[in-house]
């Protein structure tokens, strides 16, 4: 059996004084989809800051496909194979949508930091961003400054730079968040044709677009994970249903 | 003994002086992110004002007088300039305070003249306060030292006691935070940045004739009021205490001292003939760059600087 | 989706092209031998402000200190021109300024790994003390830096290949230009690479850029050692140009002249750096001859710049350049007629103002109490003028203030038009 793509054990996390992360444990098979569901304020987002590095763990390690990165830097974690989006769009406000798609795939592509190759001359780079902005449905806004796209244009290029770079570990955070219902369900078919083959990774609290596309579930609660399992197993399990008070999960 | 005694006293007056001038910085700054250069200009008006207002009312209505007209004018750029700047960013602000430190220099040119005014100690404080031996330490020091340790108490409790206060401790280490507190933000940020000027001011105005008063003297010390608010770490106002003291205590005894590399081996008993340029070099002339090196080996060493609450 | 774009497209061709036409004829149009040190000066300046803009432009980063690259640059080609002409080392008069790029290019890698850990405020208050630093020791190693006096030596080095001596000035501008126009399209050519994109997201987005795998502080680094190179070139083509180099060339005085060159300019643009070297170089040699106020008026431009015009000159020259292609400039046209009257007043409320002042002031040392403008002699020592200047002020804002809503309102129709056409 391979290693997982994505091992963490005993990881905890303060704020101060404030224990937000208190002990998780989770492992991750290649090519799997799970999802981390969870109450307000349970520390999904802080979990994907750890997991990707944004913030350093208090104690615990992180393995990525078999290789500890526990005080690695995000741009080490990102060239082993780890990509994430973010919850509040994050991209590049001031280059075309184009470039935004290019700069994820240059890295990976081997042209790094170069100053001595023409980017129009890069082929190889072009057609990648290209195909990428195909699939993403933004091809026709090409050349359109990122800042100024609608905001369902920016998530789907969010999700279009996350995955550009050929990470095959990928972290989304909420794909879905401050959408309308089509609008949803046009991202969750977006996520589904661009992760194909790759691992999952997502936080989200739309458990419509959670149950519809998870291979798993983890249940965050207060720090810690209550429960792992299939999507019916998380319906069934009283424990998950307590946690969100009568909100009860399987009617979603 | 006598002179480590009276250099102390010396680095310790234009220490608790670089902190009134850091303090109001390190505090627009942690709080607005407005890096603002014109601080220094706000020192230089309060020296210039307390020379005119001296000259017709005496020193100690100009001691009061220049500061709060200093404060108001600095409220006033905040209303009217860097909140215009704000819209436009962080650069913007920062590039809107250097626009106004150039004309500042320029209106005292035109103003007071390009040479330094002739703005003295008053007459009641004028003279030794003690003798040590042979050196005597001047009234005025004390003077400006007293002052500094009252501003010093005024701003502690200004900062512990009050309401407004409590929204300054919180935002230096959680800027993002002030806004949740329902407080209204633009009008301490005004209040802040004129008792900044204010501060700086009072600064200008007992420093003014302890050293001396001209057009270059916001030029000179701006940057050093940047070098303690870097060392000291941002968002704390006991690292700008410390850094300010460090510096001020650091470059007056290497003023105060002849003394190079050249000379140590000398007194280890060895004879260098031709020695290196560097080697040649006085502590006394090493000091004007003391404060920037110490600020490379805090950045390479402690990025955080000496007690900084975060890294940005 | 196939095939390689030519590097030189018609927007190229005509940009670079008509850079290059102006370059060459600006001293046979106007060959005056005060004009043609004033070409000179803006050749250098053109290439230093390019290479500020590396940092502020393109990479975001704010730097007070850029002047020790430009003032490294000058010494070192100083140096190696005193070399060449002891005849302790061969080394072609024109190639001399690379002796500086090399001097700029180490400097900037020994003190870009200090200061690039943070972008934004912090750097900017870092390149300011490192600025100070450097500008500090210079006073204290006269054999490196000369001292008070400076460094000075002699361009004219043996017989020249084809009478091209660097003797005469126009020589020497033509090497200023040849080497402006060769830096300016290797400056050009750098924002069109990997890095020089990168740059740009690191600019945006520091965090996010870090998240795809680029390490922010290394992308700034590279930025700084590379805007060092330019930079230095820059003080080496002012070394040769004036032959001295003082201290001044690396103080924050020459830092702050190359931050208002690209800011003024436009640092949002490629080519602002260079109108701005142009305006400021004119400005600074063209207004300091007609009134002792131009360091005030210079103070006044710049801050109406941030306040009003972030994008500088070339913003709003693209700005108008965008509502022409979408026809609409006529539109602004009437409200602009009408903005020109306040503003007239405005400026010269505030002129006459400025000149009386200093009139006042200069009285004392050269017993001119009056103020002499064509056909009207103003005499600071009585009221009216001053109540007449004041009062043009007043009624120039307010009036001005009026029309300011009918253009911003002309504004925001051609940027409804331009956002629904760019949407269609």
């Amino acid at each position: 059996m391979s290693a997982p793509a994505l091992k963490l054990s005993a990881v905890r996390k303060s704020f101060g004084r404030t224990p937000i992360i208190r002990g998780v444990d989770l492992e991750v098979p290649a090519g799997e989809r799970h999802a981390i569901i969870g109450p307000n304020g349970a520390g999904k987002s802080t979990l994907f800051n750890l997991v990707s590095a944004r913030f350093p763990v208090s104690s615990g390690r992180i393995e990525l496909k078999g290789e500890e990165v526990t005080g690695r830097t995000p741009h080490e974690i990102n060239r082993r194979g780890l990509c994430r989006s973010f919850q509040i769009t994050n991209i590049f406000p001031h280059l075309s949508v184009f470039d935004n798609v290019r700069c994820a795939v240059l890295w990976p592509m081997g042209y790094r930091y170069s100053f001595w190759h023409r980017l129009s001359a890069l082929r190889d780079a072009r057609e990648r961003a290209e195909e990428i902005l195909e699939r993403i449905g933004l091809a026709a806004r090409r050349d359109t400054l990122a800042g100024v796209l609608s905001y369902a244009e920016q998530r789907a290029l969010e999700i279009g730079v996350t995955v550009a770079g050929g990470a095959d570990v990928i972290l989304l955070d909420e794909p879905t968040a401050g959408m309308s219902r089509s609008e949803s369900d046009e991202a969750v078919a977006l996520v589904r044709r661009m992760t194909e083959g790759k691992t999952l990774v997502m936080v989200e609290h739309d458990m419509g677009v959670v149950f519809g596309l998870a291979d798993r579930i983890s249940v965050l609660v207060y720090g810690q994970i209550i429960a792992t399992g299939t999507p019916a197993e998380i319906r069934a399990n009283p424990a998950v249903q307590e946690a969100y008070l009568g909100k009860s999960v399987a009617d979603a | 003994m006598e002179f480590l005694l009276i250099t102390l006293l010396n680095g310790v007056t234009y220490g608790l002086l670089l902190f009134m001038l850091s303090s109001g910085l390190t505090l627009i700054f942690s709080m607005m992110g407005i890096l603002n250069f014109a601080h220094a200009s706000f020192y230089m008006l309060g020296a210039y004002l307390a020379f005119q207002v001296g000259a017709r009312l005496g020193f100690w209505p100009a001691l009061l007088v220049a500061p709060l007209l200093v404060g108001a004018l600095g409220a006033a750029v905040e209303r009217l300039g860097v909140r215009k700047a704000h819209r436009f960013g962080h650069v913007a602000e920062l590039l809107f305070t250097f626009g106004l430190s150039f004309l500042v220099e320029e209106l005292v040119q035109l103003v007071w003249g390009k040479a330094a005014v002739d703005y003295r100690v008053p007459p009641s404080l004028d003279g030794a306060a003690f003798t040590l031996f042979r050196t005597s330490f001047p009234l005025y020091k004390g003077f400006m030292m007293a002052v500094s340790l009252a501003m010093l108490l005024g701003l502690y409790l200004a900062i512990t006691r009050t309401r407004v206060g409590l929204v300054i401790r919180a935002s230096l280490t959680r800027p993002e935070m002030v806004q949740a507190l329902g407080h209204d933000v633009p009008r301490v940020f005004t209040l802040v940045f004129g008792s900044g000027a204010a501060l700086a001011a009072l600064a200008g105005v007992i420093a003014g004739n302890a050293y001396v008063t001209e057009p270059g003297m916001a030029a000179a010390m701006g940057p050093i009021v940047f070098v303690v608010v870097v060392v000291g770490g941002l968002g704390s106002l006991g690292g700008a205490f410390l850094a300010s003291l460090l510096i001020g205590v650091l470059q007056t005894f290497m003023v105060a001292s002849d003394f190079s590399v050249v000379d140590l081996a000398r007194r280890l008993g060895l004879g260098v003939p031709d020695a290196p340029a560097l080697a040649r070099l006085s502590l006394t002339q090493l000091a004007p760059i003391m404060p920037y090196l110490l600020m490379v080996a805090v950045l390479i060493f402690r990025p955080r600087g000496l007690m900084g609450a975060r890294e940005t | 989706m196939s095939g390689v774009p030519p590097v030189l497209n018609r927007r190229r061709l005509l940009g670079f092209g008509g850079f290059l036409l102006v370059i060459a004829a600006a001293p046979l149009v106007v060959s005056h031998g005060y004009a043609l040190s004033l070409f000179c000066q803006i050749g250098v300046m053109t290439v230093f402000a390019l290479s500020y803009n590396m940092l502020l432009g393109q990479t975001g980063l704010l730097s007070f200190g850029h002047a020790v690259y430009f003032g490294m640059g000058a010494l070192g080609t100083i140096h190696a021109l005193n070399a060449v002409s002891a005849g302790a080392r061969w080394f072609p008069v024109t190639l001399l300024p690379l002796a500086g790029g090399a001097a700029g290019l180490l400097l900037g890698l020994v003190l870009g790994a200090v200061t690039v850990r943070r972008a934004g405020t912090t750097f900017a208050m870092i390149s300011l003390g490192i600025g100070e630093m450097v500008a500090a020791s210079s006073l204290m190693f006269p054999a490196v830096f000369g001292g008070e006096g400076g460094v000075s030596g002699n361009r004219v080095t043996g017989q020249g290949w084809f009478g091209v001596t660097y003797g005469p000035q126009l020589q020497v501008y033509y090497l200023i230009a040849g080497w402006a126009f060769v830096a300016t399209v290797a400056m050009y050519a750098l924002t069109q690479t990997p890095l020089g994109r990168v740059a740009n997201a690191v600019r945006d987005n520091p965090e996010r850029a870090q998240f795809l795998g680029y390490n922010p502080q290394r992308v700034r680094f590279l930025m700084v050692a590379l805007g060092g190179f330019f930079a230095g070139i820059a003080g080496g083509l002012s070394a040769l140009n004036y032959e001295i180099v003082t201290a001044e060339a690396l103080s924050a005085h020459t830092s702050g002249a190359v931050l208002l060159m690209a800011y003024v300019g436009g640092a949002g643009t490629f080519y602002g750096p260079i109108l701005g070297a142009a305006i400021i170089t004119v400005m600074q040699v063209v207004v300091a001859g007609i009134t002792k106020a131009w360091p005030f008026y210079f103070g006044l431009f710049f801050l109406v710049i941030v306040l009003y015009a972030p994008g500088g000159v070339a913003g709003v020259l693209q700005l108008h350049l965008r509502a022409r292609r979408a026809g609409m400039l006529r539109r602004l046209a009437p409200a602009y007629l009408a903005g020109a009257g306040p503003v007239a007043l405005l400026v010269g409320g505030t002129v006459t103002l400025v000149e009386l002042a200093y009139a006042v002031v200069n009285r004392v040392e050269e017993g001119t109490a009056r103020l002499r403008l064509p056909g009207l002699v103003l005499d600071s020592r009585t009221a009216p003028p001053w109540i007449g200047a004041a009062a043009a002020v007043l009624v120039g804002a307010l009036l001005l203030r009026v029309v300011w809503k009918r253009i911003s309102g002309r504004w925001a129709e051609i940027h409804a038009a331009l956002a629904a056409e760019g949407r269609s």
